[in-house]
């Protein structure tokens, strides 16, 4: 099908943004790569009345190391920080979980930004600043102000987004090298919407993992932590025991919503078969690395 | 209707200054405004890849990207990349291992079938199917896809390895 008739107009500042936004509300719509916002509005989902591009503002461009933290831009694509060194070393767990969004032509036009506005629960990046407790920087006309990850994602494609903010980017702290990153998803062809994700971000001293995150996405309507199996790994050795109980744990903890095609049972299942995975190859790592 | 806007745009090498509505996508303005019938219309909402062209040597899918988001960039179509000789070999390929059945989705795939030649040379035959997930065929004739571009790749290694030599 195709779009709605709308207006555009390409902004040179931010500045010009808040006052569009401010100006027109709801009618406007913020356009950067436009891969999810093309597509409702080629399906007539939405109808704004105008576009308000913001691919010419270079502040929100770059990837780049600010003390302890990575900080990614609001435009970077998803390309952009698959094949990003500063990625690769910093925030490994971003750049596995790069290559699962989508498809490669899909990856160079959509962004980091966008994928997080728009808050979609299946979405690789909200979960991957969930597990990394990454931060999200809004601005608006009143200024920039940081929410976590934990309480930017509120409800299905709900965020603390205030109307006449934007999202300018969001960093994820430095890992370390006692840190260890992994993600993988489950769908039916690669590149398409997940049945089941995980992205996992743990911290260990030897083998005994100090803290673990376990970050779902495709289970629940925001960026799923199951915080309760998390505190039962805190302290372990990620040994085959520690995994079953981890395993039955999520079995109880996690409450899938399901989709067209796929039963809570189903999710719940393919959830536990990934963080068997995950947990395992953790464990595998460490075991492997000298004392 | 909304108001019309100025495009400059360079497609295939040459200079393009149209008038077009902002709600109107790429492939739309290719086929309809400048004839280039060769970037074909799916599913129009980006799950195909049969619109997939290129802008600024990146492909994207067209059907996802306004003609006004171009502005000042180069954009390369089937017929631009048919013309450059660029995949002469990947086509003669396709051609060879019939991977093409009615056509639809073939200029799509030789078009992202271009970007993993030149990014990753080396790509495993699990690579390519990964990387060409992205554009459906409903003749399905994948494996004959998969064929011709693994050949290319490994013809172009072949290639690589003499000139080193």
């Amino acid at each position: 099908m195709k779009s709605p008739p709308f207006d555009y107009c390409k902004p040179a500042a931010l500045g010009e943004v808040f006052a569009l936004l401010g100006e027109l509300g709801d009618d406007a719509r913020i356009l950067a790569g436009g891969q999810t916002l093309m597509a409702t509005l080629n399906m007539r989902l939405s109808e704004p009345s105008i576009l308000i591009d913001i691919t010419g503002l270079s502040e929100l461009r770059g990837i780049r190391v600010q003390g302890d933290r990575l900080y990614i831009g609001a435009l970077a694509t998803h390309t952009d920080i698959e094949q990003s060194p500063l990625v690769a070393q910093h925030a490994p767990l971003l750049a596995q979980a790069a290559p699962h969004i989508a498809h490669r032509a899909i990856r160079n036009a959509g962004t980091w930004g966008g994928s997080i506005a728009y808050g979609d629960p299946a979405a690789e990046w909200p979960c991957c600043l969930s597990a990394l407790e990454g931060t999200i920087h809004l601005q608006g006309r009143a200024g920039v102000r940081r929410v976590s990850a934990t309480d930017f994602f509120q409800d299905l494609y709900t965020t603390a987004l205030e109307p006449g903010e934007i999202v300018v980017g969001a960093d994820v702290p430095l890992a370390t090298a006692a840190d260890w990153a992994g993600f993988d998803e489950l769908a039916r062809r690669h590149g398409d919407y997940a049945v089941a994700g995980l992205g996992i971000s743990a911290r260990f001293q030897g083998t005994v993992a100090h803290r673990v995150h376990l970050s779902f996405l495709g289970i629940g309507p925001i960026p799923l932590r199951a915080r309760r199996t998390e505190a039962l790994l805190a302290g372990k050795t990620l040994d085959t025991a520690s995994i079953e109980i981890a395993v039955a744990s999520l079995k109880s903890e996690l409450d899938p919503l399901p989709d067209l095609t796929h039963t809570a049972d189903t999710k719940r299942h393919l959830a536990t078969v990934l963080a068997r995975r995950l947990l395992q190859a953790a464990h595998a790592s460490r075991a492997a690395m000298p004392a | 209707m909304a108001p019309l806007h100025t495009l400059q745009v360079e497609v295939n090498g040459q200079d393009q200054v149209l008038s077009v509505q902002p709600r109107q996508h790429l492939v739309d303005f290719l086929r309809n405004e400048l004839g280039l019938k060769g970037s074909h219309l799916g599913c129009e909402h980006g799950v195909c890849g049969a619109c997939t062209v290129e802008v600024d040597g990146r492909i994207v899918r067209g059907c996802l990207t306004l003609a006004i988001q171009t502005q000042g960039c180069k954009v390369r179509t089937i017929e631009g990349l048919s013309n450059d000789g660029d995949v002469r070999d990947l086509q003669e390929s396709f051609i060879r291992n019939n991977a093409l059945q009615c056509g639809f989705c073939t200029p799509g795939m030789v078009m992202a079938a271009k970007e993993l030649l030149e990014r990753k040379p080396d790509a495993t035959r699990e690579e390519v199917r990964e990387w060409m997930s992205g554009n459906y065929c409903r003749c399905t004739g994948y494996h004959a896809i998969v064929d011709a571009i693994c050949e290319t790749l490994a013809e172009r290694a072949a290639k690589s390895q003499k000139v080193k030599a």
